[in-house]
């Protein structure tokens, strides 16, 4: 086995099979799945029925156990092009929702990563005092406190844009300080030392040195935040019946026992997860080629 | 003990000190006045000795000396928390004293003892089997490049994507009890499974794959003897990071619908009743679950990849 990359073209195959074999199998496993169902319901009309009905009709059941993805792309392609785009009926909205606490709570995160990094870097205290607790809290399940910040903040009269925003920055800043430290420290000796000759203050060793070679840590850190910030923001709106957001259509899914509405609110969150991720890489390849990065 | 060291004890008792005095004149109704000022005074001096004990404590160094500044760290947040809530009269609501969750931990032990085991049960089934399965697909993966060029994209994607969403399609499929849980702490650490697997795989240098080619050693051989040991790192890695996925997935799928216990059920039902402080309990508690899995899978790590450059210093 190379250890080299395989490239892009050669890629694209082996993942298209992959993917026509994992949807083969779902189709397959829709059938299993909900064939009890509708052989009740078959047998109970006291309708006579052979393989080709029980499978058409397991492909197109209104509450399947397991709807097919044709169901599932069909809802949504209904629900994000068929509605108002204001309308609780309308994916786009809830998409919308949950994206401005996201992008929100991403970039509070950002900053207090970013600061506390500073902090840590220049501050010997910091260094040996906190940064240890911020690496032990990384194995804590912080986002068990989500339910309770949104309740104690809503019931303050802060709008659930602040609360859920509050939960993404929680589980943001902790990659990024983490990150940052690592990339503030990456310079090495020699260049700190060539800095001093030139009697570069604090302060513009920070920006001219540390901060241009801590940008890739950054972006490191990023992608993975702004993910965990989606999370962060679609476990806020789990709580105290929220009206709108991915969230809270998941939870009226559930409810209701409506798969289809959950599996398409899935889709959705999938799309904006991969569609975050990617923005956050263009914009790094932007900011690489600005720093004049080899492109 | 030579002077310096004298003189920084003995400034962490005038602290001790000072903080027992402050902490006992904010209590009950607290000071009026003049008292208060000076009680808020003495506190912002407290706070610039901490800072010169913390600086004096961070140059220690050692296993246990080094301890010495997060420790007091820790107990200083944990002091000014308790302070801050205390002498502000910050309402229960919305941020408890640490002793009032310490005190809730106390008087609920019972009902969270019995969560604690519904949710570590759930976590522990979730994760072995999701981190077994991510293993094996990956050592398929590696043998059939084919399924490695279509998987590695797909499973990397599943990075950014929301998995703990699965949730509530689990609990319908699975019920209410620890099964559906397990399922998606399974689903959620498969991926860094199998993808750190495959880096781990992928990691080996060429010269000593070359060297196993010499020996004449056949796929299985190269696998057990070269490429799995030099995996371990990077497996460990995966386990680490899903520990705490694990736990936190089992949590979110609690929110979801639950027997009258877990961990996750316990925190969404106390919140809507705005018990603060046994919600607090009950994350402190998973908190602690959370670390020591953690450090229970960086001891076996440690005592399995000694070897490992990282740990030779």
């Amino acid at each position: 086995m190379r250890t080299e990359k395989p490239s892009w073209a050669q890629s694209v195959g082996p993942v298209a099979l992959v993917a026509a074999v994992l949807i083969v199998v779902w189709y397959a496993a829709a059938v299993w799945l909900n064939a009890p169902q509708v052989i009740e319901r078959f047998d109970g009309i006291g309708n006579p029925w052979g393989a080709r009905e029980l499978v058409d009709a397991t492909w197109s059941m209104e509450r399947p156990v397991l709807p097919a993805p044709h169901q599932i792309v069909a809802d949504w392609w209904a629900s994000v092009f068929g509605a108002d785009l204001d309308s609780p009926r309308s994916l786009v909205y809830h998409a919308g929702v949950t994206l401005s606490s996201t992008i929100l709570g991403f970039a509070l995160g950002l900053a207090l990563g970013v600061l506390i990094a500073i902090g840590v870097v220049h501050s010997r205290v910091l260094d040996r005092g906190l940064l240890p607790w911020i690496i032990a809290s990384q194995t804590i399940p912080i986002l068990a406190i989500a339910p309770m910040v949104v309740v104690v903040l809503g019931s303050l009269g802060y709008p659930p844009l602040v609360s859920k925003a509050v939960i993404s920055m929680y589980l943001c800043f902790f990659p990024v300080a983490v990150g940052m430290v690592k990339g503030l420290r990456s310079p090495e000796v020699l260049q700190l030392d060539l800095m001093r000759t030139w009697s570069a203050t604090p302060a513009q060793r920070l920006v001219k040195l540390r901060l241009p070679a801590a940008v890739p840590f950054l972006f490191a850190s990023a992608r993975i935040a702004i993910a965990t910030s989606l999370i962060g923001a679609i476990v806020g709106e789990l709580p105290t019946g929220a009206q709108a957001g991915l969230g809270a259509r998941l939870l009226s899914g559930s409810y209701f026992g409506q798969t289809i509405q959950i599996w398409s609110a899935l889709l959705m969150a999938s799309l904006l997860g991969v569609l975050l991720v990617a923005a956050v890489g263009a914009v790094e390849r932007l900011v690489a080629r600005w720093m004049g990065a080899a492109a | 003990m030579n002077r310096r060291n004298a003189m920084t004890a003995l400034a962490v008792l005038v602290l001790a000190v000072i903080a027992d005095a402050l902490l006992s004149r904010v209590q009950g109704d607290g000071p009026k006045g003049a008292e208060a000022a000076a009680v808020w005074w003495l506190l912002a001096g407290w706070v610039l000795l901490l800072w010169f004990v913390l600086g004096r404590l961070a140059q220690l160094r050692g296993r246990v000396l080094g301890l010495l500044a997060p420790a007091l760290f820790g107990l200083a947040m944990l002091y000014l928390w308790e302070i801050a809530v205390v002498g502000w009269d910050v309402p229960r609501v919305l941020l408890p004293a640490p002793h009032a969750v310490g005190e809730a931990l106390a008087a609920r032990w019972g009902a969270l003892r019995a969560d604690f085991r519904q949710t570590a049960v759930s976590v522990v089934a979730g994760y072995c089997a999701g981190c077994g399965a991510g293993f094996g697909v990956a050592l398929l993966a590696d043998r059939y490049r084919l399924l490695q060029r279509g998987l590695l994209p797909l499973a990397g994607m599943a990075g950014a994507v929301p998995i703990v969403g699965i949730a509530p399609i689990m609990v319908m499929w699975f019920g209410f009890d620890w099964q559906s849980k397990a399922a998606v702490a399974a689903i959620v650490t498969f991926f860094p499974m199998l993808v750190n697997t495959l880096a781990g795989l992928a990691s080996v240098d060429a010269m000593h794959r070359d060297l196993m080619r010499t020996y004449g050693a056949g796929h299985l051989a190269t696998l057990l003897k070269l490429r799995l040991p030099s995996a371990l790192p990077f497996v460990f890695n995966a386990l680490k990071i899903n520990s705490t996925l694990a736990l936190i997935s089992a949590i979110v799928a609690e929110f979801f619908g639950s027997p009258i216990y877990g961990l996750g059920f316990r925190i969404s039902a106390e919140v809507a009743r705005m018990n603060v402080d046994v919600v607090w309990a009950a994350i402190a508690l998973a908190a602690l679950a959370g670390s020591v899995f953690y450090g229970l899978i960086a001891l076996v790590e440690r005592a399995m990849t000694f070897w490992h450059a990282s740990y030779r210093s």
